[in-house]
């Protein structure tokens, strides 16, 4: 080891304080990236996998019944691969000390074997055996919400016909891993259960014998997809085909593509802002401790070494820094990556994680590491090489100091020497506080981001279900009947009120864009659903055209109030009828289409019926009314609002504490990294000066309000800056996290602001009294003996 | 000869001032020599002492180290000749205080061609025993006996101390000036050592008396005293 080694390694222990900062700093910038990148390459890569595995249909085609020869004539179209015909049926669920209603939906798979396509994942037990009508298999998670096994059994009903089924079988499948009730907002496994069966079986249950009423197909690699979806949809319309559609607007693959594209979009975010930050704080840090050592540098030029050999010593400790940085973010940022991806996997019910951790991640965030480091470390070292050694030897020039702007406008005298001084050297220095100024800043931001996203979704909550669906329960029923069936329910001891819904499978076209939705009607005067525009202020329903969302309008349809929009219905008359925008409304979850109830009916041309109601219900008789509403056949589903917020706070609750607490610590290690960095070099460029202050008789107290003046300084101007990048920051996310499931709004209460104000405060205060405890420690007068 | 200077000057800024620090110096040393820089401060030794070192450039004249041109050299032919042939010795030591004083010197040791070992080049100096302690552990004429070890253990051809006692009290002083005495003695080095204090001068071979940037005298010193024989 030659002596400039050891002067390496020594300089590294000697400052050990500053140098673990950065390495942590550096080291939760890695973590962020790796954590997040991890979790998107494994989740995606654990979606393909599925996908791949059990053979996920890419056309779906529902259809009223169509006889099992039409079958061969659908394989016959051009460009379809595989073809593969099935009885899907909804169902209620009894559960056996479970009191609420549930419901679910079966499909049918082959008596003894995998479907052809979107085949089974079993998690515990088997398949069907042959020539057993009552073997059912469940979905996992409602599997676990009622504590079911192979072996348990459980009751159905299914077109009004009661059945006991056993369980033989815990499993999945790809197109019901995010499993959705039609219309609901979040996954409800207590109330919504995901069923298999037999096809013999299930055909004699739901009538269906020889027949079949839903069509999944595999294309050929070049096939033409929307010429398969208009002959299947030519083909099937005879049997009441409802419209076939590709993988894309298949629900669950739908949502997790969202929800997927959503954390990509976060993905990019917050691992650049992190790994900025400790880039930038680095480059800082450097720079400045270079920057201490000029002399230093100097004596090594006097003695003959070349610049190169000087700035390879710098480059090294850097390199060194660097290189543990990346490794503690590596090891952290895998662990907390699969944590995370397990939090994923479990909230997309994805049946396995395929954890991947891509080499080239770690090299990239490596890369952007040591970049960031070695450019703060060549231009640092540079300035001090650009001195000729007689000069950097020489003390350093006394600095041109000059009266600061508050001085010269008057308030010199009510400030003391000290405070002066404070004034001046930060004015003196302007990038270098300006630098610590942001990076305390970029702190109390990412400190935002954590609590954010608490406070918009509680917001959008709120919005949702206190001024928009107010409905203590939604019925729907099995289908369009009269009215008299709302009056049965409003009979029913315990609903307070009722109002009629009907809600219709529609396609929504626009020039070239379409979207599938349920088309929703409701009373004009209706009190419980109501619309809100974008002051939140309640909208009344006009009594004809169509009423959008602003996002499906814009952003999916691109229409305006005024255009005339082609809705073409999925159901009973299939009609097709241009229908005008009246108006747009703000609905922060999902995308809705709403229409008055009436104009809704003469478009069917079905008279005055309904498919729905919402219900307000008086709490001390919720369990009677459960229990009615189990009873009644014509009941397909109900949703309980209060269930859907609670199912809803379940899923998003881990993920946020989970990213609350990460945020946080990484905020508070920047925080500290920061405050603790600028002071120690501070303390190392003024010793001199605060000596001298010692030996003209100021206590340490006094001295120490000079380097701790200093950075509080800072600290409390880079509060408020911090809370406005803060606000920009979480705008940005917003913006990001908008899509189809639903629209962020920038909401941040005071609590969030005074949160990440508070922590970085505290961090500064931490940070300040380790540096006052060396400072206290340090003798000063010793400085002063041997030099000048 | 030596070195060999025509007419050099040097004027820097000092912030806001312009310093004048070398007007028009013409100056011979020669080979073994043992010269010390007379003057006042401010009187530009520093400065005559870092260009013939290196250290520096002048803004006019010439200055020449045998067949070398310094003048017109240019960073990495000043970084080479500074390797290779200069020694310096500085008031305030510039000791790197996180190595041992052995590993101050083999910092030098470890870029020349034919060093003495560390641990003679300590021994020269008295400070044999003292290998592995750290700068902040030796006294003030420790610290700069370890300097001149560091300066000389590359074997020099020139040996320039500016100011070497001159943070140091007559006692250790004196022990300083014996040990680059002795250098200049056993190894024959040119020796140039800057001070302001007239005693000193009385053991140089010559003196030059430097003032206001110019050289004001040079005397020959027939009756060269030992170090211990000073006093001030």
């Amino acid at each position: 080891m030659t002596a400039l080694d050891r002067k390496l390694w020594r300089d590294l222990w000697h400052l050990r304080g500053p140098i673990i900062a950065i390495t942590l700093v550096i080291a939760s910038g890695v973590s962020c990236f790796v954590m997040f990148m991890s979790t998107l390459d494994s989740l995606l890569l654990s979606r393909e996998l599925y996908y791949r595995d059990h053979q996920f249909a890419e056309v779906y085609a529902p259809l009223k019944r169509a006889p099992e020869s039409v079958r061969q004539r659908i394989d016959r179209i051009q460009g379809v691969d595989k073809v593969d015909t099935r009885v899907v049926a909804p169902l209620r669920i009894d559960i056996e000390g479970f009191d609420e209603p549930v419901n679910g939906l079966i499909t049918s798979i082959p008596d003894s074997d995998q479907p052809l396509l979107n085949q089974l994942y079993l998690r515990r037990g088997r398949l069907i055996e042959p020539g057993r009508n009552d073997e059912v298999i469940i979905a996992e998670p409602f599997a676990e919400a009622h504590r079911l096994g192979p072996g348990d059994s459980l009751h159905v009903i299914i077109k009004g016909k009661r059945k006991k089924l056993r369980i033989v079988g815990i499993g999945g499948s790809p197109e019901h891993i995010h499993q959705l009730r039609p219309g609901g907002m979040f996954p409800d496994f207590e109330r919504w259960g995901v069923l298999w069966m037999g096809r013999t079986a299930l055909a004699h249950a739901y009538d269906m014998e020889n027949a079949f009423n839903h069509v999944v197909a595999t294309l050929l690699r070049d096939a033409d997809e929307q010429n398969v979806i208009d002959q299947l949809d030519d083909m099937l319309k005879r049997y009441g085909g409802a419209g076939a559609f590709t993988r894309e607007d298949q629900v669950s693959h739908r949502f997790l593509a969202q929800e997927l594209a959503q954390l990509e979009n976060l993905s990019g975010v917050f691992p650049i802002i992190f790994l900025g930050v400790a880039a930038f704080l680095l480059n800082v840090v450097v720079t400045r401790l270079v920057g201490a050592q000029r002399e230093q540098i100097a004596t090594l030029k006097a003695f003959g070494y070349t610049n190169w050999s000087v700035a390879w010593h710098y480059l090294q400790m850097i390199m060194l820094i660097v290189v543990a940085g990346a490794f503690i973010g590596v090891v952290a940022g895998a662990w907390l990556g699969n944590v995370l991806s397990g939090i994923y996997v479990n909230l997309f019910r994805l049946p396995f994680l395929h954890f991947e951790l891509d080499p080239m991640r770690i090299v990239q965030s490596t890369l952007i590491t040591t970049v960031a480091g070695m450019l703060g470390t060549l231009a640092a070292v540079h300035a001090a090489l650009r001195l000729k050694p007689a000069e950097a030897m020489r003390p350093e020039v006394p600095a041109i100091y000059r009266r600061t702007l508050l001085e010269e406008m008057g308030l010199k005298r009510l400030l003391s020497v000290p405070s002066r001084m404070i004034l001046r050297n930060i004015s003196h220095k302007p990038v270098k506080s300006l630098m610590s100024i942001l990076g305390i800043a970029l702190a109390c931001a990412i400190l935002m981001t954590g609590r954010f996203q608490e406070d918009t979704i509680s917001f959008m909550m709120d919005v949702h279900y206190a001024l928009s669906q107010r409905d203590d329960i939604g019925v729907t029923f099995n289908e369009a009947t009269s009215r008299t069936a709302l009056a049965e329910l409003r009979s029913i001891q315990g609903v307070e009120y009722g109002e009629a819904s009907r809600a219709v499978l529609a396609r929504l076209h626009h020039e070239h864009r379409s979207h599938r939705v349920h088309l929703q009607g409701f009373e004009q005067n209706a009190v419980i659903k109501r619309l809100v525009n974008a002051d939140l202020r309640p909208v009344s329903l006009p009594s004809d055209g169509i009423v959008l969302n602003e996002y499906l309008a814009t952003k999916i349809l691109g229409v305006q109030v005024g255009n005339l929009l082609t809705v073409e219905v999925l159901e009973g008359s299939q009609r097709v009828r241009e229908v005008p925008v009246v108006a747009l409304i703000r609905q922060d979850l999902g995308v809705g289409a709403y229409m008055d109830l009436r104009a809704l009916n003469r478009l069917m041309q079905e008279g005055d019926v309904i498919s729905g109601a919402y219900l307000y219900v008086d709490d001390r008789y919720a369990k009677e009314v459960y229990e009615q509403l189990i009873d009644r056949p014509q009941v397909a589903a109900t949703a309980i609002r209060i269930q859907e917020i609670r199912n809803f706070h379940r899923t998003m609750d881990e993920t946020l504490l989970f990213w609350t607490s990460v945020a946080t610590l990484f905020a508070v290690v920047i925080a500290v990294g920061v405050v603790y960095n600028s002071a120690r070099i501070t303390l190392a460029e003024r010793s001199r000066e605060l000596a001298s202050m010692r030996v003209l008789g100021y206590t340490r107290g006094e001295i120490s309000y000079i380097l701790l003046g200093e950075l509080a300084l800072l600290t409390l101007v880079a509060v408020p800056l911090g809370l406005w990048f803060g606000r920009g920051l979480c705008a940005y996310i917003a913006q990001t996290l908008e899509n189809e499931l639903y629209r962020v709004p920038l909401v941040l209460e005071p609590d969030t602001y005074a949160f990440s104000a508070l922590i970085i405060l505290l961090a500064a205060a931490v940070s300040g009294l380790w540096v006052r405890r060396q400072l206290d420690r340090l003798d000063l007068i010793e400085v002063l003996k041997t030099k000048e | 000869m030596v070195f060999h200077t025509r007419g050099i000057s040097k004027t820097y800024r000092m912030g806001e001032v312009e310093v004048h620090a070398l007007r028009g110096v013409d100056l011979d040393l020669f080979e073994g020599e043992f010269v010390v820089l007379l003057g006042p401060s401010g009187s530009g030794k520093s400065t005559l002492l870092n260009i013939l070192g290196g250290l520096d450039v002048p803004t006019t004249g010439a200055v020449r180290y045998k067949d070398q041109n310094l003048s017109a050299a240019d960073e990495a032919l000043l970084t080479r000749y500074r390797r290779e042939h200069v020694g310096f010795v500085f008031q305030f030591y510039n000791l790197i205080p996180s190595l041992t004083a052995q590993e101050n010197v083999a910092l030098v040791t470890e870029i020349s061609s034919k060093p003495l070992p560390p641990e003679d080049a300590l021994k020269l100096v008295d400070l044999g025993d003292r290998l592995d302690h750290f700068p902040a552990q030796l006294s003030g004429g420790e610290q700069q006996r370890v300097a001149i070890a560091r300066a000389i253990a590359k074997r020099p051809d020139v040996l320039l101390c500016d100011e070497p006692t001159g943070a140091l009290d007559l006692k250790t002083g004196v022990i300083v000036l014996e040990a680059l005495a002795r250098v200049n003695r056993e190894l024959g080095t040119t020796t140039v050592v800057i001070t302001h204090n007239v005693d000193i001068a009385r053991m140089a071979d010559r003196v030059i008396h430097l003032s206001d940037g110019q050289i004001t005298a040079i005397e020959v010193n027939n009756d060269k005293k030992s170090a211990a024989e000073l006093a001030w």
